[in-house]
């Protein structure tokens, strides 16, 4: 199975069972590489539907001050991009959970991008999501992704224009991730407002999932999310938890993901 | 000319920026376009070029220092002459003339070694704009005359203490802003460097400086300069004194890159010549990098070229061979500084004194004969400190 039809079929069984995604974020190599890989066994275990891994980048000028630290403490423990793909593979037997990593362009630009689709898709990663890659750039990704089943998940803001809404649907493949306000991860107030408007219009254009994130903190701003899109992601919130807890975060991280898994099923959506 | 449409120098350049900036790239392309074939526009930016920054610069040939040298005449295009003491206000005379014709009321920049910022923050006084600057915490201590300057001019500054504490985690910071504030705030970049279409239109806003200087030098010398240097850190005042040089293929061009405590050291910021290319705030170029394609910290001892990327152009212009870099160090641009002030009167930027230290190496071979035109595009009257330091002496 190709990790496109991975993600399509984890996105069908939702439906069926009318539940939205849980999308829980850790940065990897934060502490260290072998919580992380504890970390995402509970976060399966708990009720996450796809785990997205942060490769960790030196410049991460998307990211609010959480994450922009959990990456400084995993480059600072030396993670790189093999060691993840090797932390996937080896995860990989145990969980049926799709991984997708979230990377700024420049370390899989180095790391080459056929080495890293070949790779990746090796590993058993599901998707790539580039934060820095808009759809105009990306040509060369999709050419090493595509043939090997690694979907491209484009992200979306709202203050993307029709126009540019109809070039990223088109390319994109998994889900899409709607960022939920104009800003970076983990520092918003009021959440709901400009998804509700973006969902509509995505809703006209496309039939893939649509995942939306960008801080979304609580089970109670996820099940307001929610009511737009087909999941949500939850990034700094968790990372919170790993960077006051460390090695001994694991009970948090699993009580969180499941208050938050928790309203996310069983409603009549 | 340059770039093509996604804003590509040959192989260099583009927009790598979250989604959420795209349509303001879009709408700020649009809108410089219209401004650029509007006569009344460029009235309006000539008129304060003349009147408030002081234009034309001179170009001054420094008779005593080519003396002492004994090679090649070298000629100073004086951009420390400008209103706020550098080139910068060029730049920001043009951006901020154009983020108040777009009904942009907020402006965000990001500054190194303090010149940009208080060029912004001028220039956001003169409009009634508000003007917010990002700063790196290690540049805020070396060059807090300038910080205090911005806040006189009434802008807010922030410290930035992520990172190094330098030009680009400040960067990364006014990105940040940019991002959640795109709305109904402008981002000012200072150099020829981020995304489409910041590395044309800075350069076109600083090409005004080798326009002068060409028909200056011949007015004076009665001929092209045989050689133009400038320093390259970002890389705006380099470009915009190369540009109208470009297809005078008889006129050799030089940029002098930071060299820091020598390039077998890591301590230094010389992207061109120990980096390669890779993608850093927005745009594809060289980038002082680690294997993994982490961003290497750097040091200069000048605020302004302690930056680990550079403008897409000038990688395109490396590659095609048309322009050639090299490096001063610290040391020399410091000797490159002593000289100047004692021979000619004039205290340069740090900045600058990089360039002047890479014309006075290849002004001792050549000969009297042929001519030097160096962009001094800064005064060093904000680097006192800095110097005051590495003589041991404690101002009070």
């Amino acid at each position: 199975m190709t990790g496109i039809e991975h993600l399509q079929q984890t996105f069908a069984a939702l439906r069926e069972r009318q539940e939205k995604a849980l999308v829980t974020y850790v940065t990897a190599g934060d502490p260290d590489l072998t919580t992380t890989a504890r970390l995402m066994q509970t976060m399966a275990q708990s009720g996450a539907d796809i785990i997205e891994l942060g490769v960790p980048f030196s410049d991460p000028s998307a990211d609010g001050p959480v994450i922009q630290r959990a990456s400084t403490r995993a480059l600072a423990n030396g993670t790189g991009l093999a060691e993840i793909l090797h932390l996937v593979s080896a995860a990989r037997p145990g969980l049926s959970t799709p991984v997708v990593l979230m990377s700024y362009y420049n370390p899989v630009l180095q790391y080459g991008l056929t080495r890293f689709c070949q790779e990746a898709a090796a590993a058993g990663v599901a998707g790539v999501i580039i934060p820095d890659l808009p759809v105009e750039e990306a040509g060369a990704l999709l050419a090493a992704a595509i043939p090997r089943g690694i979907a491209v998940i484009p992200l979306v803001a709202p203050t993307s224009t029709t126009q540019r809404l109809a070039k990223i649907v088109a390319v994109a493949q998994g889900f899409i991730y709607c960022v939920t306000v104009t800003g970076i991860t983990g520092t918003s107030q009021s959440v709901t407002e400009e998804i509700a408007g973006l969902s509509r219009q995505l809703r006209e254009l496309t039939e893939l999932p649509l995942v939306a994130g960008f801080g979304i903190a609580t089970p109670d701003q996820a099940a307001r999310v929610a009511q737009y899109t087909d999941g949500v992601v939850v990034g700094s919130a968790l990372v919170r938890l790993v960077e006051q807890q460390g090695e001994n975060s694991l009970q948090a991280v699993d009580q969180l993901t499941r208050e938050l898994k928790n309203v996310l099923v069983g409603k009549n959506w | 000319m340059l770039p093509d449409k996604r804003g590509y120098f040959g192989a260099y350049g583009g927009r790598f920026v979250p989604e959420t900036l795209m349509p303001a790239l879009e709408e700020l392309t649009q809108a410089y376009q219209q401004a650029q074939q509007d006569a009344a526009f460029q009235r309006e930016v000539s008129y304060y070029l003349k009147h408030y920054v002081g234009r034309p610069s001179p170009v001054y040939r420094a008779a005593a220092l080519s003396k002492k040298i004994g090679g090649a005449d070298i000629y100073l295009k004086r951009e420390d002459l400008n209103h706020t003491g550098a080139h910068k206000i060029n730049n920001t005379v043009g951006q901020l003339l154009l983020a108040r014709r777009m009904g942009k009321k907020r402006i965000v920049a990001e500054t190194g070694a303090g010149q940009h910022g208080v060029a912004t923050a001028t220039v956001a006084a003169l409009l009634g704009l508000q003007c917010v600057v990002y700063m790196g915490e290690e540049d805020i201590y070396r060059q807090s005359p300038n910080v205090f300057r911005m806040r006189l001019l009434g802008a807010e500054v922030v410290k930035v203490s992520s990172g190094s504490g330098t030009l680009k985690d400040a960067m990364n910071e006014a990105m940040r802003d940019w991002v959640t504030n795109v709305r109904n705030t402008f981002y000012v970049i200072g150099s020829v460097a981020g995304p489409h279409p910041y590395p044309v239109m800075v350069r076109n806003f600083q090409a005004i400086i080798g326009e002068e200087a060409r028909e200056q030098m011949l007015a004076q010398r009665g001929a092209l300069p045989d050689c133009v240097v400038a320093c390259v850190g970002g890389g705006s005042n380099a470009m915009g004194i190369f540009y109208h040089f470009l297809p005078l293929q008889e006129v050799k061009l030089v940029g002098v890159e930071a060299g820091g405590l020598g390039l077998h050291t890591e301590q230094h910021a010389a992207t061109l010549n120990a980096g390669r290319p890779g993608v850093l705030h927005g745009a594809y170029s060289y980038l002082l990098q680690d294997v993994a394609g982490q961003v290497r910290p750097v040091h200069s001892i000048s605020a302004g070229l302690d930056y680990p990327g550079v403008g897409p152009e000038h990688s395109y212009l490396k590659d095609s061979g048309r322009v050639q870099y090299i490096t001063a160090t610290d040391e020399e641009a410091l000797e490159a500084f002593h000289l100047l002030a004692r021979t000619e009167g004039i205290l340069p930027a740090l900045e600058s004194s990089h360039a002047l230290a890479g014309a006075i190496k290849l002004a001792a071979q050549m000969n009297k004969q042929q001519s030097i035109l160096v962009c001094l595009s800064g005064r060093g009257d904000k680097d006192v400190p800095t110097v005051a330091k590495t003589m041991g002496v404690e101002l009070i």
